[in-house]
C-alpha cells in the first residue's frame, strides 16, 4: 500500500507550490488519492477467502434447495450436487399441508401457525418488559439497581436445563403447565435478561438531560416512557424484535417441554415429520419442510438487516 | 415572580458532601449567577433548587412555599441545560408544548403560549423544524421558549451559552438580558464563564467547594473581592497578588515588599492589623501604569509577553521574580526585555491576610 501512495505526494507537493507562486494562473489538477487496485495479489487472496467460505455456509443450503424440488427417482441416483432434471413444487405442496407426524397428515402448516400463536404474544411481551425494563433501570434511579441488573445478568449465564426442571414443577402446581399462556410467559423470562441489557445501554447513551427536562415539563413514569423514550428507540426497538424473532422461532426444546403437544411449534413438528418415516425416506418433503421452518428468520434477516446494523451502530453512537 | 431562599442545605452524594450548610436569600426579579470552577458544587445546588436532585437536608423555598420534597413540575420552575435536551422526535412547537399537553390545559391556550414565546424568540417560522434541523443558537432558543411557555416564576438556567460558538454566545447573552428586563422573571444562571456572570447577574454569588465565597453585585465582587480566591478568579488576566507585610509607623500604615512600597494608610480596612503582619496586596492589571522613570514611589520590572487584544495590551512583566499582568493603551510601543517602571492606583488596591487568604 504505502508504495502506491508515495507517487501522488511528491507530485502534490509542488503543485500547490505552484499555484501559490502563479498567483492568477489556473491551479493545476490536484492529483486524486488512488484508489486501491481492484486486482492485487492481496485483493486477490481476500476475494478467494470470502468466496470460499461464503460457498461453504451456502452449500448445505444449495442442497437444500435442488433437493426440495427435485422428485424423488433423481434423488434416489444420488448426485446430490446435480441440479434437478425435472423441476417439481409438489414435495412443498406436501411439506406444508400433507406431510404425516405419526397419524397426523395435516403438513408442518399446523406448525407453523402454532408458532406463530407462541412467537407474537412472547415477542411482544418480552420486548415490551425489557424496554420498560431498560428505562427504569438508566434513568429512575431504583434503590439497589445495579444490583438488580447484576442479578438479571447473573439469570443469562444459567444454562437452561438447570432451570428446567423447577419451571415444569413451578407451572404444574398452578395448572399452568403445557399451554399456549405458559410458553409465552417462558420466553418472556428467558428473553428478559438480553432484552433489559440492550434496553438499558440503549438508554444509558442518551443524555440524561432530556429525561430531566420532561420531569421539568410535568412527565410522570409512563409519560416519558410512551411519549418521548419509545419514539427515541425505534432504532433499538427493531434489533430486539429480530433477536426474539429468531431466538423464539428457533426455539426447540422449551417448546417441547412447555408448549405441550397440541401447540408444538414449527420446529418440533419438523423434527417429528422428518422422524416419523414410514418405508422410504421422503428427502424432497424433508428438505422443503426444513426449508419452509426456516423461512421466517430468513425472511426477517433479508428484510430487515440493514436495520439491525443501524440498530447497534445507533447504540454506539451518542444522540 | 417569586423569591428563592435556601436554608441549611447539605447535599451528599454517597459519603462525600457536595454541599455544606448553604444559605442564599434571592429576592422576587433577581438574575443571581452562580460562579464558579467544575466540581464547586454550583450545578448541585441548581438542580436540587428544581428538584431533580435530592437534598440530604434543609429547605428549599419557592415563592414562600416549602418545595423541599415537591416534584419538579410543581414549583413553578422553568430550566434550561447546556446540552439544551430538546425532544429530538418532537417538532419545535410539540417541544415547546409538551409541559403544557401534559398538564391538560385547553388547545386554545396551549397554542396561544406558544406563538407568544415564538414570536419573543424568533421562531415562528421554524415551529415545524424537527430539532435536528435547526443551529445551535435556535436549539437554544427554543430551550429558553419551553421554560417561557410554563410562565415559569424561576427560571433555572444551566450554562446554556457554553455549547455555543463565540459570536453567537454574545448575542444570546444579551437576548437573555433583554428577556429577564421584559419578563421580570426570577433567574438564576450558572455558568463558569465570568463574562457572562458579570454582564447578566444583578447579583454575583462566587462559589468555591460547596460554599458560597462571596455575593453581591458584580462590580463589588469584582472590585472588593472577599478572597484571594474571588480576587483571582474574577478577571482576565487574573488579579495580581504581591507578597508582602504592613508596617504601622506614625499613624501611617504602609504596604512593603520587595517589588513595591506603597501607603494604604486610607483603605477600609474590615478589621485591626498589626504590625509587620504577613500581607497580600492585590491590583488589576488596569491599575497598574507605566510611569517614567523619575516618578515617586515607582517598581521598576523586565517586560515579557506583549498580548495585543484589539482595544488594549496586556503586557506580562517579571518582577523580581513574580510575575505581573498590566493593561495598557493598544498604541503604546513597547519592546520586550527593556526595563519598565510601574506605579499604581492606591485606591484600587485589595489587601489580603497572607495566611486565611481573607480579605482585610
Amino acid at each position: 500500500m504505502s508504495t502506491l501512495l508515495t507517487p501522488p505526494v511528491s507530485t502534490a507537493i509542488p503543485s500547490t507550490l505552484g499555484s501559490a507562486a502563479l498567483g492568477n494562473q489556473p491551479r493545476p489538477r490536484r492529483t486524486e488519492r488512488p484508489r486501491a487496485a481492484f486486482f492485487s495479489p492481496a485483493r486477490l487472496g481476500i476475494y478467494a477467502f470470502l468466496i470460499s467460505a461464503a460457498l461453504f455456509f451456502l452449500l448445505p443450503l444449495y442442497v437444500m434447495g435442488i433437493t426440495s424440488i427435485k422428485p424423488m427417482d433423481e434423488i434416489r441416483q444420488g448426485n446430490i450436487f446435480a441440479l434437478p432434471l425435472a423441476i417439481t413444487f409438489e414435495p412443498w405442496a406436501q411439506a406444508w399441508s400433507s406431510a404425516c407426524t405419526g397419524l397426523d397428515c395435516k403438513g408442518i402448516a399446523v406448525g407453523f401457525w402454532n408458532s406463530m400463536e407462541i412467537l407474537v404474544p412472547s415477542l411482544l411481551l418480552s420486548v415490551f418488559m425489557g424496554s420498560l425494563n431498560g428505562y427504569a433501570l438508566s434513568f429512575w434511579k431504583v434503590k439497589w439497581a445495579n444490583w438488580l441488573f447484576g442479578i438479571l445478568m447473573l439469570g443469562a449465564f444459567i444454562p437452561y436445563p438447570v432451570m428446567i426442571y423447577p419451571l415444569v414443577r413451578m407451572f404444574a402446581s398452578i395448572n399452568m403447565f403445557q399451554s399456549i399462556p405458559n410458553i409465552v410467559l417462558i420466553h418472556t423470562f428467558f428473553g428478559m435478561p438480553i432484552m433489559t441489557l440492550l434496553f438499558r445501554n440503549y438508554y444509558a447513551g442518551l443524555p440524561v438531560e432530556l429525561f430531566k427536562a420532561a420531569r421539568i415539563d410535568g412527565g410522570g413514569f409512563w409519560r416519558i416512557y410512551f411519549q418521548l423514550m419509545v419514539p427515541m428507540s425505534l432504532p433499538i426497538f427493531v434489533v430486539a424484535v429480530i433477536l426474539q424473532t429468531t431466538g423464539i422461532w428457533n426455539d426447540f426444546i422449551l417448546g417441547l417441554i412447555f408448549a405441550g403437544r397440541e401447540n408444538f411449534p414449527m420446529t418440533v413438528q419438523l423434527n417429528n415429520i422428518i422422524n416419523s418415516t414410514q418405508g422410504e425416506k421422503v428427502y424432497n418433503v424433508n428438505m422443503a419442510a426444513t426449508l419452509l421452518t426456516s423461512m421466517v428468520p430468513l425472511v426477517v434477516y433479508f428484510v430487515s438487516g440493514r436495520w439491525f446494523v443501524r440498530g447497534i451502530a445507533a447504540g454506539a453512537v451518542k444522540g | 415572580m417569586s423569591n428563592v431562599s435556601i436554608k441549611d442545605l447539605n447535599i451528599s452524594f454517597g459519603k462525600t458532601p457536595v454541599i455544606e450548610n448553604l444559605h442564599l436569600d434571592i429576592e422576587a426579579g433577581e438574575f443571581v449567577v452562580l460562579l464558579g470552577p467544575s466540581g464547586c458544587g454550583k450545578s448541585t445546588l441548581l438542580h436540587s433548587i428544581a428538584g431533580l436532585i435530592d437534598v440530604t437536608d434543609g429547605e428549599v423555598e419557592i415563592a414562600g412555599k416549602d418545595v423541599t420534597w415537591a416534584d419538579p413540575k410543581d414549583r413553578g420552575i422553568g430550566m434550561v441545560f447546556q446540552s439544551y435536551a430538546l425532544y429530538p422526535t418532537m417538532t419545535v412547537e410539540r417541544n415547546l408544548s409538551f409541559g403544557l399537553r401534559i398538564s391538560g390545559m385547553p388547545k386554545a391556550e396551549i397554542s396561544k403560549r406558544v406563538d407568544n414565546a415564538a414570536r419573543m424568540l424568533q421562531l415562528t417560522e421554524l415551529l415545524q423544524r424537527k430539532p435536528a434541523q435547526l443551529s445551535g443558537g435556535q436549539r437554544q432558543r427554543v430551550a429558553i421558549g419551553r421554560a417561557l411557555v410554563r410562565e415559569a416564576k424561576v427560571f433555572l438556567l444551566d450554562e446554556p451559552l457554553s455549547n455555543l460558538d463565540a459570536k453567537l454566545r454574545a448575542e444570546l447573552r444579551r437576548e437573555l438580558k433583554q428577556l429577564h428586563h421584559d419578563l421580570g422573571a426570577t433567574m438564576i444562571y450558572v455558568t463558569h464563564d465570568q463574562i457572562e456572570a458579570m454582564t447578566l447577574a444583578t447579583r454575583l454569588a462566587v462559589m468555591r467547594a460547596g460554599k458560597i465565597q462571596q455575593l453581591d453585585a458584580p462590580d463589588v465582587v469584582y472590585a472588593k473581592p472577599a478572597n484571594m480566591f474571588v480576587a483571582g478568579f474574577l478577571g482576565s488576566p487574573s488579579m495580581n497578588f504581591i507578597k508582602g507585610h504592613l508596617r504601622h509607623s506614625g499613624g501611617r500604615v504602609q504596604f512593603e515588599s520587595a517589588v513595591f512600597q506603597a501607603d494604604v494608610s486610607d483603605y477600609a480596612f474590615a478589621q485591626p492589623t498589626a504590625d509587620n503582619q504577613p500581607t497580600v496586596l492585590g491590583i488589576r492589571p488596569e491599575h497598574l501604569h507605566m510611569v517614567a522613570a523619575d516618578a515617586p514611589r515607582n517598581a521598576h520590572a523586565t517586560l515579557g509577553l506583549i498580548e495585543p487584544m484589539g482595544a488594549y495590551k496586556i503586557v506580562w512583566l517579571d518582577a523580581q521574580g513574580s510575575s505581573l499582568a498590566l493593561q495598557v493603551e493598544p498604541t503604546t510601543a513597547l519592546t520586550s526585555g527593556t526595563l519598565a517602571h510601574l506605579a499604581m492606583d492606591p485606591g484600587h488596591v485589595s489587601l489580603f491576610d497572607a495566611t486565611t487568604e481573607n480579605r482585610l
